[in-house]
């Protein structure tokens, strides 16, 4: 009897994720359908107009998923030679030392540093420097938001790399070293190899991160709504618009904001999946 | 006795893991070119720890000591370059593990792509079949030399370890309980091998297998606690053991 109940409040616990899940779909799309329906869904996407005049409104969400590319793209740019290093370090030349322990609690307490202080520090660190070398007049922007990205996302993309680079069994360095392999030689022809999906996949579940992330973002970005035509330019995301706007909008441009939502949404748990089906590969390989 | 000068030789040979203990102690011996030497001995005595000393394994790990002098064809392999002295050392693991990103074809050729040479394409086509003709796998694989090598059976995967050993030409082979993962019939392949190899390379091998040392070895080393015991012709080793402990062992009464 006692079991049975047991089972019950199991059953209803496991059964509430996946309804809220569905809720938060139902949601994002009922209250989207207006954008969809009074700009078309493609035509929607694809538009690059952003003009909450009245009378004349019109929303196109296309700057803001440049904006969003672009970021997520200089970020994991930026990213790769930093993680990438910090990853071998921990993983292979110093794995099992005290400074590799230390480099990776480094990091992961890196990780769990809030997005607001990062903005903090990209506001008051990162965009005077950027001014005054005279990258762009107003410091802020898609550069200034991509390099603090970049640095945030690090972390990410270093520890679980450096798992994966840890996995690499020794029979094969061993058998690789034994037919006279120097270690770079091992690392770029074993290592890398062997290790090669499980690193891809560190960096879309980063890429994952990077999409979404809003607060740093929208400090850093500039929050202008048209395409952004270099990286030194301002620009928003689809995360910084919504945070920037939703405060003051109704209607339409509600809707046109959930709507991005719902994008965003869609295309991150996309790439999450992605990244955590090559990971679940990776680890049977 | 037979004054022929030795390939290999061990000069008091040692190896610690940590300050306080020897995991090989004092260990001297000379090694015949082209001979199989069996290394026996208890679990725990030091058989792997000798044989990877020999192409400097040891050097990887930064805590273990060599000391003493191993010497290939005259010259102190421990003030040699590792990489050198591996590409005349060949080594084969008791657990068959073929670089699992290339294909049957590129795991042969590991070893020169490992370090940069390069052949030209008849040269590789050459190595490819001349090295597992001679661990009898070619006629096994040749139609699918593009799969990966961890497709093939364990003792295939086996021979295949041992042909991307050969590939590099080395002057000595050490094989470390190469058949201990593999059942009776990949073992005799491999025996039966060995027994052609041995024209072109001197054998290094650790076994557990006491009748694998008396079939396929002409020399035999016993090993007790990091020293060598006793070290002869394999057949006077069986035969008349000179050494209690020699005797226990092969008797059953050790180990
Ligand atoms: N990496 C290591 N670190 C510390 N001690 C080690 C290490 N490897 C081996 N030893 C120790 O050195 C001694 C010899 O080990 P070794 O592996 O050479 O034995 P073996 O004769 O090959 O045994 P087996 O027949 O079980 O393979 C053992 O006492 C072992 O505990
Ligand atoms: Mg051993």
């Amino acid at each position: 009897m006692n079991d049975k109940l047991y089972k019950i409040l199991l059953f209803v616990a496991t059964l509430t994720m996946p309804i809220v899940c569905g809720g938060v779909m139902y949601a994002l799309v009922t209250d989207a359908y207006d954008a969809f329906e009074h700009f078309g869904f493609f035509k929607f996407l694809t538009s690059s107009d952003w003009n909450y005049t009245d009378g004349s409104e019109q929303y196109g969400a296309l700057p803001f998923i440049t904006g969003t590319l672009m970021t997520t793209l200089l970020a994991l740019i930026f990213c790769i030679p930093f993680s990438l290093p910090v990853a071998l370090f921990v993983g292979e030349y110093f794995n099992g030392t005290k400074i590799a322990a230390i480099l990776s609690t480094v990091t992961d307490l890196l990780a769990g540093i809030p997005s607001i202080i990062y903005g903090l520090w990209g506001f008051y660190t990162l965009r005077p420097l950027i001014m005054a070398f005279d990258i762009s007049p107003q410091g802020s922007g898609i550069l200034t938001a991509s390099l603090v990205l970049a640095i945030m996302i690090v972390p990410y993309a270093a520890s679980l790399s450096a798992e994966f680079i840890k996995m690499v069994p020794n029979d094969l360095k061993e058998g690789a070293y034994s037919l006279g392999a120097t270690h770079a030689e091992v690392i770029r022809k074993i290592v890398f190899p062997v290790a090669g999906s499980g690193i891809f996949s560190s960096y879309i579940l980063a890429i994952g991160r990077a999409l979404g992330e809003t607060m740093t973002v929208t400090m850093l970005i500039g929050n202008t709504n048209n395409i952004p035509d270099s990286i030194t330019s301002t620009g928003n995301s689809m995360a910084s618009i919504i945070a920037n706007q939703f405060g003051e909008a109704d209607d339409l441009r509600l809707s046109s904001l959930i709507a991005i939502g719902l994008a965003l949404f869609l295309i991150t748990a996309i790439i999450n999946m992605i990244g955590k089906i090559m990971i679940k590969r990776a680890r049977i390989a | 006795m037979e004054s022929v000068k030795p390939i290999l030789e061990f000069k008091k040979t040692c190896v610690s893991y940590t300050k306080q203990t020897m995991a090989v102690k004092y260990v001297s011996a000379a090694i015949e070119r082209n001979t199989i030497t069996a290394i026996m001995g208890p679990s725990g005595c030091g058989k792997s720890t000798l044989l990877r000393a020999v192409n400097l394994m040891h050097n990887l790990y930064p805590n273990i000591r060599v000391d003493g002098e191993i010497l290939l064809n005259n010259e102190n392999i421990l003030s040699m370059e590792p990489i050198d002295v591996r590409r005349r050392v060949g080594m084969v693991f008791q657990r068959p593990a073929p670089f699992p990103t290339m294909s049957i074809y590129d795991n042969v050729l590991s070893g020169y792509t490992l370090n940069g040479i390069r052949l030209s394409r008849n040269q590789k086509e050459e190595t490819v079949e001349h090295c597992l003709q001679s661990v009898a796998l070619w006629d096994e694989v040749k139609d699918v030399l593009n799969k990966k090598g961890t497709f093939l059976s364990g003792g295939q995967q086996q021979r295949l370890c041992i042909a991307r050993a050969l590939a590099m030409k080395p002057d000595v082979l050490l094989m470390d309980e190469p058949t201990s993962a593999l059942d009776p019939i990949a073992t005799a392949h491999i025996e039966e091998l060995m027994q052609d190899l041995q024209k072109e390379v001197t054998i290094l091998i650790v076994t557990h297998n006491m009748g694998q040392a008396m079939r396929i070895s002409s020399k035999s080393m016993f090993m007790y606690l990091g020293e060598l015991v006793e070290y002869g012709n394999t057949k006077d080793l069986f035969s008349n053991p000179k050494d209690e402990r020699t005797k226990a062992y092969l008797t059953g009464k050790m180990g």
